[in-house]
């Protein structure tokens, strides 16, 4: 097509709009080490961790089939958050190839969720079984609605001495504990502009998840959701990673 | 301070109430003392009894365009009336449907009416309010029984409920108000008596995509209501025939031009037949009145002892020159162009208003009730002056406004026309007005828009494409109104003027959007909201939540995500929680403050506290210089035409004559040291400063397409290695600054500056750059709202303007990824090319300047180049490349950390 993209694309009638963007080669993805809830952990920028000690891959928040909840409701989101959000997930898989995945609560939108699959959707998740043994922990979202996907559901497990649940405890936990729930962000201002990404924000007692699902959104560290988890006091400051597009930034302690 | 004022205003209130009456009055009956000028024949073969008897009585006599307009609604006919204010424009849109309603209800046995006989819409609510106050007088003094009732977005719900089962005569309403009534299961029966549409302000509301829906809206009428004419009352416009169309249904559909729906399912043989609508007039225009505009307004730029600064836009030069013209004159509009320079302006006149004189300030940003008290001390009179943003541009007349003063550069002609024009509203009493630039470049724009004014020139902007989200918004309303034929309501919406040139494909993908969001992977069947009826064809609503949905939402208008400002106060190292609400702070401005930093707002110096459940928290504070200067608020690129005279005085000396010496001087010596480009050319300018490397163009197309150049040119000096390190745009030019020469790779063959400027950089470069661009996502916002993807309000909760900004940016992203054709993609897309990216005007230059690239190497800066180069440090860098960013952040936090 000769005419410039931009020109065609002046009236609101035209067809053909805006077109697909080209595949652009991205730089390979780039993993941060870190020391969390009793982990030696290694980032990922899908928003997933790796503990390699136990060959453990831990994702929280998936969310999937958000946008069919919505529509549900009358309010059409693309249907495409699942392949999406699934995409990234293989692609952490692929990375650093778990023996398990643990899937920290949340895995779908509402409880009905696993229904409305699409074939795909569940041919890709069943490959992914086929390699790793799957630990679903229930969230507040979806009741044991991912219990119909196969593999183990509980509402909470220990594994190398931490724990893994949906909720983070209210008080701080005595052994060290990964949780989710609460969908960390961090905005910083950088050269006058604001930027706000999904994070990861902890310290060595305990760690928050960011949330995996594409259009799942996030809420402010600054929260007092989270400061009630560091209350002031000699107690270490938790640390945020950031997460941008290929890379996992560490912007040290709060 | 504000407050303050306010104090001052209410005592002051006395006898100024009557003063108020008498002008409204003066307004709606438009005293004409040059009624022996009339050029229609004797009035009372127009004017019936008592109509012309009281005109009689009053001692006015109609004047011509009154008349004018009686007699194209008797013929039956639309009319559009260009009238400056002051014309008694309100009354002459009335009279007729006075007239004729009169003699009706004379005559009618039924005691109720089905519907009302006149609907008037206005662009703004408070307008509609006032206007229906106005009509009470000539209706009380004639002894008309007519009936007339204002319904608006703040109607109590058993009021709207009276309007249904007695209607007015004449409901005074807007174009949201609209979109629900015809939606209403008995939309046919309420409109069945519908003889007139009054559209008021009608150029200020068919640019925006409220006027899109009205014209929808329109459309609809006109099939309850086949006879039915429209009046639209406007200011002064560059192409009044966009109006005219307007106003009239679009005739005659191509039957060529529709689908080929194979053998659709229909059972009534009439429905989307192509036929010829009756009541369209052959030409596709309404009648036309003009009233030439009466005294030339008194018009000139700030003479003064000071000196112009090269850049800047505060203006705080002219602060002492302004007070002295406030103090000189009774009442003074002081326009500005953002809320920052309106609260800039505001405070720098309080810290020398001596004598305190009652100085108010009016913004978007302000809380409703603060704004309503401007308005209202305004009327009385109490105010000698009021610092304002566009806010102000249209809506209720005010008290004896004797000056306009616009600070920094008007920005288009006709902006500034309507402007001055609320000064003085009597018709043959010049307007004054002052313009006082903020800097050199802003002398010429100001001197351009004098003479622009000088000959009467215009440059509204032309009626665009109608938007797609509201279409989308149209068409779900339409099936909750009534099961509809899709072909059928294709030819209704093409005879909206916007959408006459809409294509079946694209309205087919908005039918489809409507049903189940109209994705390509067709996931959402089961949950469809509409859909087409096996037994006749026609598309219907699923379910009744979807009617209760969509009339909770119908609009489009998007606010800002914006959050409350309390003024609280610190006591003992805690903060209280209670105190006034002093307005509504945007959220992305927010995002830049830290607690602890102190910015200007409702005209005092506050320091942020803290972010608390949505309210942002201030204190007062003793700093009198904030530290965050600036917060968001509308800027207005300058229109193409004030560009087109500021080039040509760049051009031909004789064009400068009337700038002032500093600024004849300054361009002078541009002349010597680099050169004054002609007016088809594109200036571009290299040079060194300091360790940096300056590339300036100058292509004068406004603000927001030099930004979007500046990103592409940036780009493509990236991909060939000059590494850019930067850029700042203006309005009338662009710096980059690299480290390296930046001329070197575009001086010879086979690259030269007209490759780096070539047009093709709106094809990838662009696209690549939309991937991630936050402009692109806040349009999306907006077109998500108004095509009801994302819902603000859903029975029983309501969703905050925050929590949209989350999902809406997400949403985006995965849209754009896996379906980037997707019909609301390409309403943001058109949005954004006349809007924020402003693609269409950056196209156009492109194209213009083709050949005509003159590149000039200094050995250093230019006079010309001194204006943009004080920009850079001031601006923010409007860089893009978030990643970078982020990536530069770390590195530098791991670097402080090492050392």
């Amino acid at each position: 097509m000769d005419t410039p993209f931009g020109m065609a694309a002046m009236s609101a009638f035209s067809i053909p709009g805006p077109r697909l963007p080209r595949t652009v080669r991205r730089p390979a993805a780039v993993t941060t080490r870190a020391r969390l809830a009793g982990m030696d952990a290694v980032l990922d920028p899908t928003g997933a961790l790796f503990w390699p000690a136990e060959s453990l891959l831990v994702v929280s928040d998936l969310h999937l089939e958000t946008g069919s909840s919505y529509a549900r409701t009358g309010q059409m989101l693309p249907p495409y958050d699942t392949s999406l959000t699934l995409a990234a997930l293989a692609a952490a898989v692929e990375r650093h190839r778990p023996a398990r995945i643990l899937s920290l609560g949340d895995t779908f939108h509402d409880p009905f969720g696993a229904e409305r699959l699409t074939p795909e959707a569940r041919d890709l998740i069943g490959a992914m079984m086929r390699r790793a043994a799957f630990i679903f922990v229930t969230g507040n979202h979806e009741k044991d609605g991912a219990a119909a996907l196969g593999g183990r559901v509980a509402d909470a497990v220990t594994i190398g001495g931490t724990t893994f649940r949906h909720i983070p405890s209210a008080v701080v936990p005595d052994t060290p504990e990964v949780a989710g729930h609460l969908h960390p962000a961090a905005r910083i201002a950088v050269k006058g502009r604001s930027l706000k990404r999904r994070c990861f924000i902890g310290c060595d007692r305990r760690l928050v998840m960011p949330a995996m699902g594409c259009l799942t959104g996030g809420l402010p560290v600054t929260d007092p959701a989270f400061t009630a988890l560091w209350p002031a006091g000699p107690d270490p400051r938790p640390a945020v990673h950031l997460i941008g597009r290929e890379r996992v930034f560490s912007l040290g302690a709060t | 301070m504000t407050m303050g004022m306010t104090g001052n205003a209410t005592a002051r209130r006395v006898a100024a109430d009557t003063a108020a009456t008498d002008r409204a009055a003066a307004d709606v009956g438009a005293a004409d003392t040059a009624a022996a000028d009339m050029a229609s024949a004797n009035p009372a073969a127009v004017l019936p009894e008592p109509f012309a008897g009281w005109f009689a009585g009053q001692g006015w006599a109609p004047r011509p365009h009154q008349l004018a307009l009686v007699e194209k609604a008797e013929a039956g006919l639309s009319s559009l009336l260009i009238a400056p204010t002051g014309a008694g424009k309100t009354l002459a849109g009335f009279l007729p449907s006075l007239i004729e309603i009169a003699h009706e209800n004379r005559r009618r046995n039924a005691p109720v009416r089905e519907g009302p006989h006149t609907l008037y819409i206005s662009p703004l609510k408070a307008l509609a309010v006032d206007i229906a106050r106005n009509l009470e007088r000539p209706i009380a003094e004639m002894g008309l029984s007519i009936t007339h009732e204002t319904r608006t977005g703040d109607t109590p719900q058993n009021r709207r409920r009276r309007q249904k089962e007695v209607p007015p005569d004449i409901l005074l309403t807007t174009a949201e108000q609209i979109a629900l009534l015809v939606c209403q299961p008995d939309a046919a029966r309420y409109f069945s008596e519908l003889k007139v549409v009054i559209v008021d302000e009608l150029h200020a509301l068919v640019t925006s995509k409220r006027g899109d829906l009205l014209s929808l809206g329109l459309a609809r009428l006109r099939r309850h209501a086949p006879g039915l004419r429209t009046v639209g009352l406007s200011a002064t416009v560059a192409d009044p025939d966009d109006l005219r169309g307007w106003l009239v249904p679009q005739a005659l559909l191509d039957p060529d031009a529709l689908p080929d729906l194979g053998a659709p399912v229909r059972v009534d043989d009439h429905r989307g037949v192509p036929r010829r609508r009756a009541e369209a007039p052959p030409s596709g225009l309404s009648e036309l009145i003009v009233v030439e505009g009466g005294a030339k307004p008194d018009l000139s730029i700030l003479k003064t002892e000071a000196r112009v600064p090269w850049s800047g836009h505060m203006t705080r030069w002219a602060v002492p020159d302004v007070y002295a013209l406030i103090k000189a004159h009774r009442t003074t509009l002081v326009f500005v162009n953002t809320r920052s320079q309106a609260e800039t302006l505001f405070y720098e006149l309080w810290r020398i208003n001596d004598e305190t004189l009652p100085i108010a300030l009016h913004h978007g940003s302000l809380e409703r009730e603060q704004r309503r008290k401007v308005e209202a001390a305004m009327g009385r009179n109490a105010l000698r002056a009021v610092v304002c943003t566009s806010t102000l541009d249209l809506g209720i007349d005010w008290g004896d406004v004797d000056l306009v003063v616009h600070v920094g550069a008007p920005k288009g002609a006709s902006r500034l026309a309507q402007r001055i024009g609320r000064a003085n509203h009597r018709m043959d009493e010049p307007s004054k007005a002052v313009l006082v630039p903020s800097n050199r470049f802003e002398v010429m724009e100001c001197q351009a828009a004098l003479d622009a004014n000088y000959h009467g020139r215009q440059d509204t902007p032309a009626i665009k494409d109608g938007a797609l989200d509201v279409l989308a918004q149209h068409v779900l309303g339409m099936a909750v109104a009534d099961p509809f034929d899709a072909l059928d309501l294709f030819e209704e919406i093409r005879s909206a003027y916007p959408y006459r040139t809409l294509d079946w494909e694209t309205f087919e993908r908005v039918v489809d959007y409507g049903a189940t969001g109209g994705y390509a992977l067709r996931a959402y069947d089961r949950y469809a909201k509409i859909r087409r009826r096996k037994k006749d064809g026609l598309w219907s609503i699923t379910h009744p939540n979807v009617a209760k949905q969509y009339r909770l939402n119908v609009s489009t208008i998007v606010e800002l995500a914006s959050l409350p400002v309390r003024l609280v106060s610190r006591r003992g190292g805690t903060l209280t929680r209670r105190g006034p609400v002093l307005g509504q702070l945007e959220e992305y401005f927010l995002a830049t403050l830290a607690p602890g930093d102190t910015f200007l707002f409702a005209g005092q110096v506050l320091k942020l506290e803290q972010v608390l459940q949505n309210e942002v928290l201030v204190t007062k504070t003793a700093q009198t210089e904030p530290k965050i200067p600036y917060y968001g608020g509308s800027k207005f690129p300058l229109t193409t035409y004030l560009a087109a005279g500021v080039r040509q005085m760049l051009a031909d000396p004789a064009h400068r004559e009337a700038l002032p010496e500093q600024v004849r001087e300054w361009l002078d010596l541009q002349a010597v040291r680099s050169r004054l480009p002609r007016t088809d050319e594109l200036l571009v300018e290299t040079f060194p400063r300091g360790k940096r490397h300056y590339l300036v163009a100058y292509p004068f197309e406004g603000r927001l397409a030099h930004q979007t150049l500046g990103m592409l040119l940036t780009r493509r000096l990236e991909r060939a290695g000059a590494k850019p390190m930067g850029f700042v745009a203006s309005d009338y030019a662009l710096a980059i600054w690299a480290l390296e020469d930046l001329s070197v790779f575009y001086d010879d063959a086979p690259n030269t500056m007209a490759d780096l400027f070539a047009e093709d950089m709106l094809g990838d470069d662009l696209d690549e750059w939309l991937a991630d661009s936050m402009l692109m996502k806040r349009t999306f916002r907006a077109v998500a709202q108004i095509a009801h993807l994302v819902e603000r309000r859903h029975p029983g909760q309501e969703k905050t303007g925050r929590q949209i900004t989350i999902s809406t940016d997400l949403v985006y992203d995965v849209l754009r990824s896996h379906e980037p054709d997707h019909i609301l993609m390409r309403a943001t897309w058109a949005d954004a090319a006349t809007g924020l990216l402003d693609i269409r005007r950056l196209g156009e230059m492109l194209a213009r300047v083709r050949a005509h690239i003159v590149h000039v190497r200094l050995p250093r800066i230019s006079p010309l180049a001194v204006p943009i180069m004080l920009e850079i440090g001031r601006e923010s860098v409007q860089g893009e490349g978030s990643e970078m960013l982020l990536a530069e952040a770390a590195d530098e936090l791991i670097r402080e950390a090492m050392e």
